[in-house]
């Protein structure tokens, strides 16, 4: 039997057995949970909205749509939210210094992605200092936007989000801080090791591991009050959110360190070894934390439990099997055993069913609630980040096939697709998150709440530019690469236009990011200015 | 708390799964492999010049990796045969790419062998192929109003060279020419 043939059938076989899944859940059988998404809400509270980043208009507009909406068993009685103000108000400290350092990431992760952007097609631009080569400020991008930004944010949201999610306040709060602590002296220590040419080499992983191995240790402290908070869980049962977010701080330490085991690794097992963990980071930390995040705030905004919670925890174990062995996708047709693509080719195919289970049960829970995201700030973000988790991996399965790998493979448009997954998933998501969050840290709201809306469009804007440009561009240099008649230099010169355009949607996304940073940055000086009593603040939230 | 307890047996499964397929038996798979008679380890010039070639990030534009007929016309652009994996037991850390905003360069030392051409394409690329968007590297130069005992003239088209003094090349440089000239694996492919 050929390769394809194996292909198909075990594919075919496994979208027949989701499909049987689903059928046996809806007949009752098993060990089905079908009110288990309801663990995040308060006796109830199903049925009540909740978004602090809208305004008290929106916050109405918001409850009128989700009454609307009709879906809820229950009307809302007067829930006690005692305990999740205890949860929020431990939160606060940590989270606000893991989301304010992120944000600072974010902005110099920006500025050189989009410096590196510049200089592929203005090549003499800025090259009379080494730190400023292409090789090394591209590097400073990728580090500082996936270890600065995107983790930080992750483990803030996933911090904050987890007292809530066990209706326990958070402890052990010191392992947070000398996590996040640490966690920021690596990158930065790494970031100016490879400014200065100090680099380990491989794509990912290229702070130097002497200094890298502060991510792990500090990735491992911030996962302890998880640790500690589970035996004193209030839930009777852990909602899928927690899964995904335990899971995720088990794997990272893990993977970092048997990456980076120092003189270990030979040849071209290291090329394996580096795109398991170039994958593995992707799909076993910043996805795995990024579904969580969806899985808790858009509920929670609408009001309204998640459809099938059967369906979610399938989702977990799915993308737990599958994820972890695409790796080798970036290595189709490279000098490692035939045997090794080939699986990763399959598991990446197989990759659509957790998708598919994700997104049907994201589109079903908002069914009848899409007028919601003209008054929710969050949602917005979340949304479309959960629909571009859809999209990236959906592309990412066919980018994996062959035919289509031929074509895109050493090209711009997996460019393209890194950034669909992890900026217009992950890092919208965060955004989302955010913007629920931090006026429960800081306990004020957003001062300019129209500064939401030009973050959103700047980012919306400048993303689509951005993948739009370089897809085709990416596309029509794979086709150059392939066609024998066609100079090599043609294939460079054709994806100029398309450059240039990346760069355009990259300075939007970087207008945004400012405008974001600024809004936070007024949310600080407002609380600073004007402490809000905390007395009152709990009247508020307990009988409001 | 079962479902903790599930949840780590769980994680640590689907984790020792995707290791041992990506990680263990690659690693058993090549461990042992004998390098190529015809393959010479680096010298310590050229291991100096690959650590210029990682720190300079060459890698993030150029692939190392030729690839066969299956997957491309790769050997028609004069890139050489499909490597294996016996090419690259020289290779810590490796540096095989993911893009090909350039050239591979697997055997760029069999495709282009003058030192001359290589430092002055890496003082000014455009110098040599007007469109392309490899950056220069300047830095790796000195401009001097003539060269000392010993010092590398680089010989340069008129269009980059100064017009007083001359460009000699940094030691960064020579070592990176150097290993950029090792990269040769036109011998025929080992029999794996
Ligand atoms: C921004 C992407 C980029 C980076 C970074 C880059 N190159 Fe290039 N390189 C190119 C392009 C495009 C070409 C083809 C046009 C040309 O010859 O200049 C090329 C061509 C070459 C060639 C000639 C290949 C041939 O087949 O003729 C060599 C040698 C080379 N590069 C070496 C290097 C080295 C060494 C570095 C790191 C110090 C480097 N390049 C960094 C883009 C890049
Ligand atoms: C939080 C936001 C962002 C994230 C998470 C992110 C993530 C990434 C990732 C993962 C890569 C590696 C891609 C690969 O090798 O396939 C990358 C490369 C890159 N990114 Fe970003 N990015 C972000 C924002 C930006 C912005 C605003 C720009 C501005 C234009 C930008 C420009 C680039 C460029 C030029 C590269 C190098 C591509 C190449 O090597 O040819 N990115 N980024």
């Amino acid at each position: 039997m050929n390769i394809s043939a194996i292909l198909v059938s075990t594919y075919v076989i496994s979208i027949l057995g989701l499909f049987v899944f689903i059928w046996s859940l809806r007949k009752g059988g098993g060990q089905s949970r079908p009110n288990g998404g309801r663990v995040i809400f308060e006796p109830g509270e199903v049925g009540r909205i909740e978004d602090p980043a809208a305004d008290s208009g929106e916050r109405d507009a918001l409850q009128a749509v989700s009454d609307a909406g009709n879906a809820h068993a229950h009307q809302p009685g007067k829930a006690d939210l005692a305990v999740r103000f205890e949860a929020d108000r431990s939160t606060r400290a940590p989270v606000l210094l893991l989301l304010g350092t992120a944000t600072l990431w974010l902005l110099i992760g920006s500025v050189f992605g989009l410096i590196s952007s510049i200089k592929l097609h203005e090549p003499d631009w800025l090259t009379d200092v080494a730190w400023l080569t292409f090789g090394r400020t591209r590097t400073l991008h990728l580090n500082a936007v996936a270890y600065g930004w995107t983790a930080l944010a992750a483990l803030g949201v996933v911090t904050w989000m987890l007292p809530r999610l066990l209706r326990t306040p958070l402890r052990g709060s010191m392992f947070t801080y000398a996590g996040t602590l640490l966690w920021n002296i690596g990158l930065g220590v790494g970031l100016y090791c490879v400014a200065n040419g100090i680099s380990d080499g491989m794509e990912w992983l290229e702070i130097p591991w002497q200094v890298g191995v502060l991510f792990a240790i500090g990735g491992a402290m911030i996962g302890v009050p998880l640790v500690l908070m589970l035996p004193r869980a209030r839930v009777d049962h852990l909602y899928v959110s927690v899964w995904y977010i335990g899971a995720a701080l088990f794997w990272f330490p893990i993977l970092y360190l048997v990456a980076k085991i120092p003189g270990l690794h030979v040849g071209v097992e290291q090329a394996t070894m580096n795109w398991w963990y170039g994958h593995n980071v992707l799909g076993y930390f910043f996805t795995p934390v990024a579904l969580a995040s969806v899985y808790y705030f858009l509920p929670k905004v609408i009001g309204r439990p998640i459809q099938s919670y059967d369906l979610s925890l399938l989702g977990f174990w799915t993308l737990a099997f599958f994820y972890g062995q695409v790796g080798a996708h970036h290595l189709v047709g490279g000098p490692i055993p035939v045997w090794l693509v080939t699986l990763s080719i399959v598991q990446s195919v197989m990759m659509v069913i957790p998708v598919i289970a994700f997104s049907v049960n994201q589109h079903q829970t908002m069914r009848g609630h899409f007028a919601a995201l003209k008054h929710s700030p969050t949602l917005r973000f979340v949304l479309f980040g959960a629909m571009m988790y859809t999209v990236a991996s959906v592309q990412g399965a066919m980018e994996a096939l062959r035919t289509i790998n031929n074509v895109t493979h050493f090209t711009h448009f997996t460019v393209a697709h890194a950034h669909l997954g992890l900026y217009g998933f992950v890092a919208m998501v965060l955004f989302g998150a955010a913007y629920f969050a931090l006026p429960r840290v800081l306990d004020v709201e957003w001062p300019k709440r129209r500064l939401i809306d030009l973050h959103f469009g700047l980012v919306l804007a400048g993303f689509a530019i951005y993948i739009v440009t370089l897809s085709i561009g990416g596309w029509l240099q794979g086709l150059a690469l392939l066609d024998p008649a066609r100079s090599f230099i043609e294939s460079v010169t054709l994806t100029y236009p398309y450059l240039q355009g990346r760069s355009l949607g990259g300075l939007l996304m970087t207008f945004g990011h400012f405008v974001f940073a600024y809004h936070f940055g007024l949310m600080v000086l407002a609380r600073l200015r004007r402490p809000a009593p905390i007395a009152q603040a709990q009247a508020e939230v307990m009988h409001g | 708390m079962d479902s903790g307890f599930k949840l780590i047996a769980g994680a640590l499964t689907t984790m020792a799964l995707a290791t041992s397929a990506l990680v263990v038996l690659p690693y058993l798979q090549v461990r042992d492999l004998e390098a190529p008679p015809e393959l010479k380890p680096y010298t310590e010039q050229e291991l100096r010049g690959r650590e210029q070639y990682i720190s300079l990030g060459c890698v993030y534009c150029h692939t190392q990796q030729p690839r066969g007929v299956e997957s491309g016309v790769d050997a028609l652009r004069g890139w050489g045969r499909p490597s294996v994996a016996a090419d690259y037991v020289y290779d810590s850390p490796h540096l095989l790419g993911t893009m090909r905003t350039g050239p591979d360069l697997f055997n760029i030392g069999a495709r282009q062998p003058s030192v001359d051409w290589q430092l002055g394409h890496l003082y000014q690329p455009r110098a040599y192929v007007a469109e392309s968007n490899m950056p220069a590297f300047p830095f790796l130069f000195e401009h001097k109003l003539e060269a000392e005992e010993g010092e590398h003239v680089v010989q340069l088209p008129p269009s980059a060279a100064p017009d007083v003094g001359v460009i000699v090349a940094k030691p960064e440089a020579l070592d990176l020419v150097q290993y950029l000239l090792a990269l040769d694996r036109t011998y025929p492919a080992p029999i794996e």
